[in-house]
């Protein structure tokens, strides 16, 4: 049977989906369509709240955005981790809730170190 | 064709198209956002493969999570001074070598595969009848309880590793 599933319950998120980059894709063709083309310098200028743009557009971001995305990536696989668990939690009994604090306080871990690292700090 | 087989080829061809934009773009932040099309479509081949849970895991942690880390590690980088540069396209034989390789390697594992093999312990039924996350968790707890703390220790090297890395800027 693994060849034929077809996911039926989902037809509505594919629908919506499809129909997202419908509109996307149209309402952009529609305007290229029908819209003039009388480009020059100053409409052709990147918009800064009416000022004259300023320096350039890219720099290099500050490491501390890449130690934000990290620790987020992390806590994000434990909190992924944390669903079957509390779905199964019932069938798994003290055993299941013994592991799981095992995971939580080996991640707490590396927490605390990143706190007293003063990774968790903005300026 | 049926239908499953019919959204089974789109999804595989537009995964073939998709990586080969991500590595072609010449801007990265191009790259890294047909990335996340990428992501998307994997998680619909997921879904295909009645692994709901893990079709929603791989747009919460892939497309919502990796994906921003993708991002700041471009940003980090001097897109400008890359930019100017040619990509590894000098090297381009090199590459072709290594794939070529690598296809070698796979075709005598080719005939190991079957595309419908008879199902083992977790069958769809099955699945679907205890529940999917429910199934994940069962096993995922008892059966493979020493990969999944080995995860934490990963996933805690991770951080210490983020943090080692720029302890020296933040300071």
């Amino acid at each position: 049977m693994s060849g034929n599933y077809i996911p039926s319950h989902y037809l509505p998120v594919i629908s919506i989906l499809a129909f997202s980059v419908l509109v996307g894709l149209g309402a952009l063709i529609a305007g290229l369509l029908v819209r003039p083309r009388r480009p020059y310098e100053q409409k052709l200028a990147p918009y800064e709240s009416g000022n004259l743009p300023v320096g350039e557009p890219r720099y290099r971001f500050s490491v501390k955005f890449y130690i934000v995305a990290m620790l987020f990536v992390v806590f994000d696989v434990e909190a992924v981790f944390l669903y079957p668990w509390a779905v199964a939690y019932d069938r798994l009994g003290l055993f299941g809730f013994v592991e799981m604090m095992i995971f939580i306080v080996i991640l707490l871990v590396g927490y605390v170190y990143a706190w007293k690292k003063g990774a968790l700090t903005w300026e | 064709m049926t239908l499953p087989q019919i959204f089974f080829a789109y999804f595989a061809v537009a995964l073939t198209g998709l990586s080969l934009l991500v590595v072609t773009r010449r801007n990265p932040v191009h790259g890294v956002m047909w990335m996340l099309i990428l992501f998307i479509h994997v998680a619909g081949l997921y879904l295909f493969l009645n692994a709901e849970f893990l079709a929603a895991i791989q747009i919460i942690v892939y497309a919502g999570a990796i994906l921003v880390l993708y991002l700041f590690v471009v940003m980090l980088l001097n897109l400008k001074k890359i930019e100017k540069e040619r990509k590894f396209q000098h090297i381009w034989i090199v590459g072709l070598l290594v794939s070529v390789a690598f296809l070698t390697l796979l075709i005598p594992l080719l005939g190991k595969f079957s595309v419908y093999p008879p199902p083992g312990e977790y069958s769809v039924e099955r699945i679907n009848s205890e529940g999917q996350i429910m199934t994940v968790g069962r096993v995922l707890y008892t059966k493979f309880l020493l990969p999944f703390e080995i995860a934490s220790l990963i996933l805690l090297v991770s951080i210490i590793g983020a943090v080692v890395l720029s302890k020296r800027k933040l300071n």
